[in-house]
């Protein structure tokens, strides 16, 4: 078995190189079934499961949790979009029994207070957002997504105006968006975003025909930029008969300053990871649940959260006038109640005003990165930025050195890369996201280790190609990966013998 | 004698009478790095001008093919499927994507030629 330890930080092979059939962590009998229930179905053989003691298992997992890179380690300059910081405090209260313990399928009289729950944070989204109606069902933002433009097909199909199929989405949206909208059965149609890294409005307008349905757009957008025109974007869509989806997934940085709703914009998700804090990744599940516009409001999907004078119940039958309209049922039972504990959590601990100062600091913070590397790397974009900061490769023109690489020398210094080569509307793309719990100190550690680095890159290209020198694995040869992928362990020597 | 012409997209497609082949140019594929995977038109159906009609990934990114001009496909490169890194050694030969039966070769004025093509990517 090779060594590829380095320093206190161990390789680790998979738990069928380290433990062996003929091994045993446990003292068990040998156990004797006399009688099965699966008939013929039932064999009786070795099935090569590796044994291992119980401080090899342990170790095994130990080993591979230090592997794992995490906001609880360091900054993460992939900012929200993979994980923010999650207080403590949402921790403890989606631990509450009452919560912890609820069954999608307990009677509703049980669950009283889980059903007050998802009604005072529908309140609190549709309050932050000045829209009409949420559901709470989406299990992620790309479900989300689904459930916004199955509202928008429902209501166009309601108007009997089936020929719109036409949806608008510009060349720097999240991949997600026209995936969603070919999915519908929509025909997707890019806009090229102008030179100040925002939708180009002309473009857009020239392709507003009478088949038009819909636009996806993301504000901010993926350039980290406020499109100044939705505005008139939005009245100009209504104007053609046809509705504005809002990718949500940026809206940390407006949550308590700008509300969506007052933008014109009919259905957007909202990723509670991204605004809202709970964890996701890894530490998942997400939770995507979508605002409504008055127009759309009639066609959000079932099941209806709603209350008599003493009761929660919900209103689940699609002949109810209630929501006879809604485009169907989108998830089997009410959404990720985990999830909904620890936002509610942490929007009641923030408070409004609280809550508009995470927008605040997220946008400070951002730029604060971008002005403090002026000169240093080069932003793709002049003026301000909101909650993220992109760069283009223009700093490393000439020396050899490509976005990857500087990306994986940032590794040997003890970060995580930022998000590279998206949005892909700008070359060799480094988009920084701090978000909005880093203190100054941490921040300006991070701008000095991207300091020391560009100046690097000065020095030839030699010390970024052969990044990164200290982990267990080196450079990663992903052209191989994606063009040869192995996806299935396979114990070498049984495939030789088979 | 072929001829050949090029799309603001960096496409190129070479003509003989009214049969096309089309590809993505070199610059293209040295922007997109190793490409891993090619989506390929099956044979048979109509291609529109302007419309994408092929997917080309890479390590870095997922990018459409548009159509150079409109027509039938009549063949893929099938070599693509296995070896898509053909594409990066010879991007203008054996890396071909699909060839056409263009329906219009009034269409053919729209594009440019070699020489535009170098200017427009040195822009």
């Amino acid at each position: 078995m090779k060594n590829s330890n380095k320093g206190l930080n161990h390789d680790e092979p998979i738990l069928f190189e380290i433990g062996g059939v003929d091994k045993s962590g446990v003292d068990l009998n040998k156990p004797t079934f006399k009688e099965n229930f699966i008939g013929e179905c039932f064999e009786d053989r070795e099935i090569g499961l590796p044994g291992l003691s119980e401080p090899e298992s342990i170790r095994h997992y130990v080993r591979l949790s230090r592997k794992n890179y995490s906001i609880d380690a360091g900054l993460y300059p992939l900012g929200s979009c993979t994980m923010k910081h999650n207080p403590r405090l949402n921790e403890k209260l989606a631990r509450l029994k009452g919560f912890s313990e609820v069954h999608p399928l307990q009677p509703l009289s049980t669950c009283q207070g889980a059903l007050e729950l998802i009604d005072e944070i529908s309140i609190w989204l549709k309050e932050l957002t000045g829209m009409k109606a949420v559901t709470m069902t989406p299990k992620a933002g790309a479900q989300g997504e689904l459930c916004g433009m199955l509202a928008i097909k429902k209501a166009i199909e309601a108007r009997n105006e089936c020929n719109r199929t036409k949806v608008l989405v510009p060349d720097s949206a999240h991949g997600t968006n026209p995936a969603t909208a070919a999915f519908l059965g929509f025909d997707v149609v890019t806009i090229k975003s102008d030179k100040n890294g925002r939708l180009n409005f002309d473009d857009f307008k020239e392709n507003v025909d009478k088949d038009f349905a819909a636009a996806m757009i993301t504000n901010p957008n993926t350039c980290g930029l406020f499109e100044d025109d939705i505005i008139e974007i939005a009245n100009y869509i209504h104007d053609a008969g046809g509705y504005l989806y809002c990718d949500g997934a940026n809206f940390n940085a407006l949550v308590g300053k700008v509300r969506p709703g007052d933008l014109g914009i009919d259905a957007m998700h909202i990723n509670l990871h991204k605004t809202f804090s709970t964890p996701h990744g890894g530490g998942g599940p997400g939770s995507g649940p979508v605002v409504f516009s008055d127009i759309l409001k009639d066609f959000c999907p079932a099941p209806l959260l709603k209350k008599d004078e003493e009761n929660y119940y919900l209103v689940e039958n699609h002949n109810d006038k209630d929501i006879d309209k809604s485009f169907g049922r989108l998830c089997v039972f009410h959404g990720q109640m985990g999830m909904f504990v620890r936002a509610l959590s942490y929007m009641m601990s923030h408070g409004s005003d609280g809550l508009r100062q995470v927008s605040e600091d997220a946008v400070l913070n951002a730029n604060y990165i971008k002005s403090s590397l002026e000169g240093i790397l080069t932003p793709a974009y002049e003026g301000y930025c909101m909650h993220e900061v992109l760069f283009n490769d223009d700093f490393l023109s000439g020396t050899g050195v490509e976005t990857i690489d500087f990306a994986k020398a940032l590794i040997d210094k003890g970060y995580h890369p930022m998000t590279i080569y998206f949005p892909l509307v700008v070359h060799g793309a480094l988009l920084v996201e701090p978000t909005e719990t880093e203190s100054k100190n941490s921040i300006d550690q991070f701008i000095e280790t991207i300091r020391e680095l560009a100046s690097k890159t000065q020095d030839g290209e030699d010390f970024f190609k052969k990044a990164p020198i200290y982990t267990p694995i080196r450079r990663l040869d992903e052209t191989k990966a994606a063009r040869n992928p192995v996806l299935r362990w396979q114990k070498n020597d049984v495939i030789a013998a088979e | 004698m072929a001829e050949i012409y090029f799309t603001k997209d960096h496409e190129w497609i070479k003509v003989e009478d009214n049969i096309g082949v089309v590809g993505i140019t070199a610059y293209a594929s040295e922007q997109l790095g190793d490409i891993v995977f090619v989506e390929l038109p099956e044979e048979g159906i109509t291609a529109e001008i302007g419309k994408d009609i092929a997917v080309v990934e890479s390590v870095k990114a997922a990018s459409e093919v548009y159509s150079p001009v409109s027509g039938t496909i009549t063949k893929s490169n099938e070599d693509l499927n296995s070896t898509p890194e053909i594409v990066n050694e010879d991007p203008v030969g054996k890396g071909w994507f699909y060839e056409i039966e263009i329906s219009n070769n009034d269409e053919l004025s729209g594009l440019m030629s070699e020489e535009e093509y170098q200017k427009h990517i040195g822009d």
